[in-house]
């Protein structure tokens, strides 16, 4: 029960990163490595914020705008100064280290005595000194539907519009007579505010903050997506948004189960065999041909 | 009024595959005029196009609207007056959206895209009116995705789409080459009402000279950058396919080819 329990709460956490990956994997077309820098970047603004007393649930708001800050230098340096979409991430990921290290101060703070969004005053107000389990995943349950809701409303609006736009036949963008590029910037933002506010979740879950946390989390959200989208292609009544969190979950779950098995040591080579046979099972290795014609 | 002045490109200047495409270029091409164009590949019709649009820079000259130096303005800026129809019918539409998100994208141009409803509902009525005149039987098939519509019926979109807003001009690059004869002259039919219609002033790129003759009030001939041949007014009206053919063997036979 607490090996499912933990499962589903990461994988929720996760799904967050996720959303932001299915922004820009499948709706921009852009390949974002920024994403190992701005999870992390969320963390490293959490844990600093906690550590010098900020509410807690004021972290998620300042969280997100710090990722889209980073996502908007992802943009900028792809649009403005024309570097491919790959090594733009690389860029800003190897940039947000130093970053990450900076507002974090070290590489590893703990916040096992610190009030987070999960353990505070008010909830022991409400629930007393022993706070229920389950108190926990509503809680990240508010954050997702939150996130994932207001994504679901943004994408039916003109800007959202012009978002799937930009991904799915950028020459439109241009013939409705706006600028590309900004559609992009804007897009990145979105996505790499909502990576952070994944991070932030997940360093007061885990209540400590580690430099090393965003190192593979770039799979992590691409195999979320990817599992997601390819279960529920069939089924059109569930939205690629609600999609991609089955997908963490389910991703999470063959993890913890392959650790189960195998050597804690051999987590980063199971993840990459995990990945690749996600990718040649669902055939998703071809590149989207640009003409349709 | 269109205006292009005294207009020079060359492709991969500096290297040995240095090209000159137009060298002292100039054309104008007056309000609500209707512009065949026709010419060899090569000739330089499409980049033509792509110069007044501003998807390529060129290395000198003017391009002016209406007296307004636009030789500098960016693509998407210029092309708020402007639609423009490819040669590719994906080019036009979103294939992942709905032929209402695509409609209803198509009439905000020029305006904010902001935090509002992406499709004004009070408007469908409107959009399903403009399909309908395409005789496609779009209007019936609003939710579905335009990646599952032929190309003909593509491009019949990408066309309604392009002129539903108010435009100074309409730039049509070969929008009947990917299409099978009989759609191609639906598409034909559809755009000579819709120009008239609007009074649209429009250039129009075309390999079939059959539609160069009979659409349009002017016809004009590209070789190697410059026009050699440009008809217009009476003319045009009494030009026939064989003389343009001759001439256009003419020039082939100067080639040597």
């Amino acid at each position: 029960m607490d090996f499912l329990l933990t499962v589903i709460e990461q994988g929720l956490i996760y799904g967050i990163l996720a959303l932001g990956v299915y922004i820009t994997y499948k709706i921009l077309d852009f390949p974002d490595l920024t994403v190992d820098g701005s999870f992390p970047l969320g963390a490293a603004v959490t844990a600093a914020l906690i550590t010098r007393g900020v509410n807690p649930y004021l972290t998620l708001p300042i969280s997100f705008l710090a990722g889209a800050a980073a996502g908007t230098c992802t943009g900028l340096i792809h649009v403005k100064c024309k570097v491919r979409d790959l090594l733009s991430g690389i860029i800003m990921m190897t940039a947000l280290y130093t970053i990450n290290l900076e507002i974090a101060g070290t590489n590893n703070v703990p916040l096992f005595s610190k009030d987070t969004m999960f353990k505070n005053a008010a909830l022991s107000g409400i629930f007393g000194e022993k706070i229920p389990v389950y108190v926990k995943l509503l809680l990240i349950l508010a954050v997702v539907l939150l996130s994932k809701i207001l994504l679901d409303l943004y994408l039916k609006t003109k800007s959202g519009y012009l978002l799937r736009a930009v991904g799915d036949n950028d020459n439109l963008v241009t013939s409705l007579a706006k600028d590309k590029g900004n559609v992009k910037i804007l897009g990145l933002a979105i996505a790499n505010g909502l990576v952070a506010l994944s991070g932030c979740v997940f360093c007061q879950e885990q209540r400590v903050f580690d430099i090393s946390s965003g190192t593979g989390s770039m799979v992590i959200g691409l195999a979320s997506v990817i599992i997601g989208t390819a279960l529920f292609k069939k089924i059109p009544k569930v939205k690629t948004t609600t999609a991609v969190f089955i997908g963490a979950i389910l991703y999470k779950g063959c993890v913890a189960l392959a650790i189960k098995f195998f050597d804690p040591q051999a987590m980063k080579l199971i993840t990459a065999a995990l990945f690749l046979l996600i990718l040649v099972v669902s055939m998703d290795r071809k590149r989207k041909v640009k003409s349709h014609a | 009024m269109l205006e292009l002045k005294h207009i020079q490109k060359y492709y991969n200047p500096g290297t040995v595959n240095e090209m000159c495409l137009f060298e002292d270029f100039n054309l104008t091409i007056q309000e609500g005029q209707f512009v065949s164009v026709v010419g060899s590949n090569g000739s330089g019709k499409t980049s033509m196009l792509n110069l007044i649009c501003g998807s390529i820079d060129l290395d000198d000259g003017k391009i002016l609207i209406d007296g307004h130096d636009i030789t500098r303005e960016k693509e998407y800026k210029r092309l708020k007056r402007i639609g423009r129809v490819y040669q590719n019918p994906a080019m036009g539409t979103c294939p992942n959206m709905t032929i209402l998100e695509n409609m209803a994208m198509a009439d905000n141009k020029g305006k904010f895209f902001g935090l509002t409803r992406g499709t004004n509902k009070q408007r469908i009525g409107y959009y399903k009116e403009c399909l309908r005149q395409l005789n496609l039987g779009l209007e019936e098939k609003m939710d579905i995705k335009v990646g599952n519509l032929s190309g003909g019926q593509r491009q019949a979109m990408s066309l309604v789409m392009s002129t539903m807003t108010p435009i100074d001009f309409l730039i049509l690059d070969e929008h009947t080459a990917a299409l099978d004869p009989k759609t191609a002259e639906r598409i034909m039919e559809l755009t000579g009402k819709i120009v008239q219609e609007k009074k649209l002033t429009t250039i129009m790129v075309t390999h079939n000279l059959r539609y160069a003759v009979e659409y349009g009030d002017r016809l004009l001939m590209m070789h190697q950058g410059k026009a050699v041949m440009d008809v217009a007014g009476e003319e045009k009206k009494n030009i026939k396919v064989e003389q343009i053919l001759e001439q256009f063997n003419q020039i082939s036979i100067e080639c040597g080819n």
